[in-house]
């Protein structure tokens, strides 16, 4: 158990948590290694974005132990676990709407103190040209697409060593949602390990080196993404066929 | 003419104080989504903390930055140990917080000065200065240009330095906010610290003309909120517009109608604006897609 502790970019093992007295996480164990893509794919109201949420430290854990790189952070209060290399694209964008473009960019580095800030945004924009292009805009006069961009864009700032990503293809255009997973295969081949939670299972289990399954708080399957793709139950019931 | 200017500069000067109180009370309304009805009392122990130190024999400039740093002091221990505890208790129960920490430092100060009004020495003497035919008081320009620096610093503060910046983004949005890594606890203690300072400084500046006692807190924190739901809940520009028209319309109702009709001005001002424009009169609409 030591281990693989000390490997692992992240490690969660029997994490538990409520919202009140409803319990969403029922005792739950992943693990994330250096570098790897890792799908967590379930059905609405698993609890895969409390899981995120939880990681992230902005919903508590109620019992569990979540390691990030072999350190226990399961206490540790949110703005730490951005410092320690966690960065979230949550769910529905959440950017700071009435902000500008570059403002939400520049938060996005709110935790680092190094000089190579500038030279980051400029990567984004490069990444992102239309987030260029749209800089003095408040981000709230965004499309969907654009606002995923720069969510994204806003969590790499945060120069992540382990980066969540909550349905990033939710609600987008077809061509826009294959944008977005050419994206999220770029970041992994620069090596950033990657937590994907998605409703397209297809498309993420198709990426990913690793798959979960989660139902009702708790992982029920788990295996390689090509796996998982091929496993009756999880066509059956995320893949409609 | 010379009428109508002299109610102009008295409405624009008590307008100042509004409004800077207004602003105080805009930024704790973004920060957490509280009204803070201690906002007034930010004013008071400014005003009532110089009386003290310059009865004590402090000079005016350091009393003034004492009673400042007290009035900020004051300001943290009322995030810190007052709504911090409370935790994520919905709006209205932090609200009441407030009103309990409002009486609270009533009390305080009851107990540790006395109950009298006092007066302020104005800061530049008392000659009226003759302006068409209007006659303006010294303590007014300081009162106006204080309020005038203040609210130019509060807004470059929010639109240039990153604090600011992270300061709306988490007005905007708290758990986005977290995820980006600003300290959100620190946030909101930031923003209470800076409007008590707002606070402080207008009781200060204001003590000389409007007097300080230690009730002083309620009708002025009642004024701030009215001019900021009358400029538009959390907006900066809304509060100091709604403080200014506030005290403009106090003045010339005082002058040309009677004194009497004075306090109510405000009050059928919310009545009108919350039932044809609730979200007040500069109310942001802000545009979101989803």
């Amino acid at each position: 158990m030591m281990q693989t502790q000390a490997n692992a970019a992240l490690q969660i093992r029997g994490l538990t948590s409520h919202y009140g007295r409803i319990q969403v996480l029922h005792g739950l164990d992943l693990e994330v290694r250096p570098g790897q893509l890792v799908a967590l794919v379930g059905s609405n109201g698993a609890g895969k974005t409390t899981l995120l949420r939880t990681i992230s430290g902005v919903q508590p854990a109620s019992g569990g132990e979540i390691f990030c790189d072999g350190r226990l952070i399961t206490q540790l209060a949110a703005d730490k676990r951005v410092r320690a290399g966690i960065c979230q694209v949550p769910e529905g964008r959440q950017v700071f709407a009435a902000l500008s473009v570059e403002d939400n960019v520049r938060l996005g580095a709110y935790s680092r103190r190094d000089r190579e800030v500038e030279a980051d945004v400029a990567r984004m924009y490069a990444l992102f040209p239309i987030l260029g292009e749209k800089c003095r805009l408040a981000a709230g006069n965004l499309s969907g697409g654009q606002q995923q961009m720069l969510a994204i864009a806003r969590a790499l700032m945060g120069r992540p060593r382990l980066l969540l990503l909550d349905e990033p293809s939710l609600g987008l255009a077809p061509l826009l949602v294959e944008e977005i997973f050419r994206v999220v295969q770029q970041l992994r081949s620069e090596g950033i390990t990657i937590l994907l939670v998605e409703q397209n299972a297809q498309a993420a289990l198709s990426i990913a080196d690793v798959g979960y399954v989660m139902e009702t708080g708790r992982i029920t399957l788990s295996g390689s993404g090509a796996e998982l793709l091929g496993n009756d139950e999880v066509r059956r019931a995320y893949l409609g066929m | 003419m010379s009428e109508f200017l002299q109610f102009l500069f008295s409405g624009l000067t008590t307008g100042s104080i509004y409004a800077v109180s207004g602003l105080g009370l805009a930024i704790i309304y973004n920060a957490s989504g509280v009204i803070n009805f201690a906002q007034g009392d930010f004013l008071m122990i400014g005003g009532m903390a110089t009386v003290a130190l310059l009865a004590a024999g402090v000079p005016l400039p350091l009393a003034i930055v004492l009673a400042v740093l007290i009035t900020v002091a004051v300001g943290a221990c009322l995030q810190r140990f007052a709504l911090a505890p409370a935790g994520d208790s919905d709006a209205l129960a932090l609200i009441i917080i407030t009103i309990g920490a409002s009486i609270f430092i009533q009390g305080i100060v009851l107990l540790l000065l006395d109950k009298n009004q006092h007066a302020l020495a104005s800061f530049s003497g008392d000659t009226p200065i003759a302006i068409g035919g209007a006659s303006l008081l010294p303590q007014s320009l300081w009162v106006m240009g204080v309020g005038a620096v203040l609210v130019v610093l509060v807004a470059a503060f929010f639109r240039f330095t990153l604090l600011g910046k992270a300061i709306r983004a988490t007005a905007a949005n708290h758990m986005a906010a977290q995820l980006v890594g600003i300290n959100t606890r620190f946030v909101l203690l930031v923003s209470f610290c800076l409007a008590a300072l707002l606070g402080g400084l207008a009781g200060i500046v204001a003590a000389p003309i409007t007097t300080t006692s230690y009730d002083l807190g309620l009708t002025l924190g009642m004024k701030g909120f009215v001019a900021a739901t009358l400029g538009g809940l959390g907006s900066a520009f809304g509060a100091v517009a709604g403080g200014l028209l506030v005290g403009i319309l106090e003045a010339m109702i005082a002058g040309y109608v009677s004194s009497a009709y004075k306090d109510a001005v405000p009050f059928v001002l919310i009545i009108v604006i919350l039932l044809f424009r609730p979200q007040g009169l500069f109310g942001g609409r802000v545009i979101e897609r989803v």
